[in-house]
């Protein structure tokens, strides 16, 4: 099925590159959309079916209506014709090359790619699925940090009340 | 990958999907009609076909056939891909609704994936891109209050949509349908555990919490698919036709078919979860377990079962609209956002107790 991954990586790409090409920000909001759900198509080609399925909802279903309708409410068109400075393309550029350069060390360097992972056990039936895996792994060997994570994301809620309250009484 | 199951994948999918979904949604567009007639003392459609049955197909033809007209004003791409964007996920979420048992020893799902009710949930999240879409690229202001009322509207009740399954996924453990209505078969259905293991004391307190998800499931369910009471994305009063105000033709039914779509989806899924999806009550002709062989006649009354069920629910769908006013913008979201939710995560907590008392 590797046609299928040619597909979806494709499509994350392409995605990605009008996200940066597009001079309109809703199409560069709808190419991040795009890129999402490419991405969304590889996690469940690699059989992780809740990772997948939970980046299309968060990502795509929730954050990203939440940037287009931010976006949506700017002037598109004054942003159109907004002309770049020529430095802004040239020190841009530099950060890619850095980090292609950056990758391509890393790649061809370390032992990534060459390991050979031990075998996945597949079982069927009922308790076997990659959301109960996640669910009992994170329920236990990771209780504390999901925990932390839990009082974190609450903080930040109650912090977001306050700041959005014209004044505090 | 063997070419037996990608055929009986694309036998599944033309016939569910093609052959029997979309023939639905054209029908409960006549039935919308017919029942609000007697709801309102009229006649409603009966002229095409026994019974006006065939209006359908007569009001099918005329949107193809009148002329298409795209304003000079809009935004040419995404006015175009927009009624698409509201049809298509709808469509998609067909995937994991299973609207049988087996057939011949084959499973009748489309895709028997472990994260059922997931899946539905995100992939019909992304609906709400065609209506924002076409408020936006409208470039009309009617258009455009219609589409950011209907985001703000279908985000706020993903919410309280989501909490409300988690009770039902925590009693049952497990997140595959078919397995939710195997068990169910067996043990009675979520809201009504009157056989099997179901007739004990636990099924019966245990049916308290699944009551409250149900209300705050379905009620969330009339919001997300932006039908009556909650139509505000498009409240004629107010908004014209809110964000279908400049589009025509064919493009216009397919927002209107999406809507329809979306309902029978979500009455589907409201069917799977809550009223014990195929199977019949009182544990009739339910097979033993989730592989266990059964004669294809069962099957086919299963698949008949099903869809009974969800035309029940549809009917439902059709009474609540034409009985009910237009809630104004604030109340529904305060209803959202002060009422469901917080009663969501309080039933979240209430089934953990009852859970760890009985065990």
């Amino acid at each position: 099925m590797s046609f299928l991954f040619y597909i979806f990586s494709a499509l994350a790409l392409v995605g990605g590159i009008g996200v940066v090409v597009s001079r309109n920000p809703v199409s560069a909001a709808f190419s991040m959309i795009v890129s999402f759900l490419g991405l969304a198509a590889l996690f469940i080609q690699l059989d992780a079916f809740l990772v997948g399925t939970l980046q299309i909802l968060v990502y795509a279903g929730a954050i990203m209506v939440l940037f287009l309708f931010i976006i949506m409410l700017l002037d598109v068109r004054e942003e159109e014709k907004r002309r770049r400075p020529i430095i802004n393309m040239i020190g841009a550029g530099g950060v890619v090359l850095a980090f292609v350069a950056l990758v391509i060390t890393v790649l061809s360097r370390g032992e990534i790619g060459k390991a050979t992972l031990p075998p996945l056990t597949v079982t069927e039936g009922p308790g076997t699925s990659d959301v109960h895996r996640i669910g009992e792994l994170l329920f236990s060997q990771y209780w504390f940090p999901v925990q932390v994570v839990g009082v974190l994301l609450l903080v930040a809620t109650v912090g977001v009340v306050v700041l959005s309250k014209k004044e505090l009484k | 990958m063997d070419w037996h199951i990608i055929i009986a994948a694309v036998i599944k999918i033309v016939v569910f999907v093609f052959l029997v979904t979309l023939p639905m949604v054209a029908m409960s567009v006549w039935a919308e009609r017919r029942v609000s007639a007697a709801i309102q003392d009229r006649v409603g459609p009966n002229r095409v076909g026994p019974f006006g049955l065939l209006q359908a197909v007569a009001d099918g033809i005329k949107f193809l056939l009148k002329e298409d007209f795209t304003p000079n004003h809009v935004n040419k791409f995404y006015f175009w891909l927009a009624p698409a964007l509201t049809m298509v996920p709808a469509l998609l979420t067909c995937a994991v609704l299973p609207f049988g048992s087996q057939l011949f020893g084959e499973k009748m799902v489309i895709a028997d994936l472990d994260v059922g009710p997931l899946f539905v949930f995100s992939i019909a999240s992304l609906t709400v891109y065609g209506i924002v879409l076409a408020g936006w690229s409208s470039n009309s202001k009617y258009s455009f209050l219609g589409g950011v009322r209907s985001t703000s509207q279908m985000i706020s009740y993903e919410i309280s949509l989501g909490l409300s399954i988690v009770p039902l996924i925590m009693i049952y453990g497990e997140l595959n349908l078919g397995r939710i209505v195997q068990e169910q078969a067996i043990n009675g259905w979520a809201l009504l555990p009157l056989w099997g293991e179901g007739l004990s004391l636990k099924g019966f307190i245990l049916a308290i919490p699944i009551f409250i998800s149900f209300i705050i499931f379905t009620t969330s369910m009339f919001a997300e698919t932006n039908r009556l009471p909650f139509d505000l994305p498009e409240c004629e009063t107010e908004l014209v036709a809110g964000y279908h105000t400049e589009y025509s033709s064919m493009k216009f039914a397919l927002f209107f078919l999406g809507e329809y779509a979306a309902m029978i989806i979500g009455s589907g899924l409201a069917v799977t979860l809550f009223l014990g999806g195929w199977s019949l009550p009182f544990g009739w002709l339910a097979p033993s377990g989730i592989d266990a062989e059964i004669p294809w006649w069962h099957g086919l009354i299963h698949i008949g079962t099903y869809f009974a069920k969800v035309i029940g629910f549809i009917l439902f769908f059709i009474v609540v609209r034409w009985t009910l006013p237009r809630f104004r913008y604030d109340q529904l979201m305060r209803l959202g956002w002060v009422f469901f939710f917080e009663i969501a995560l309080f039933n979240v907590v209430l089934t953990a107790i009852l859970l760890a008392i009985f065990k």
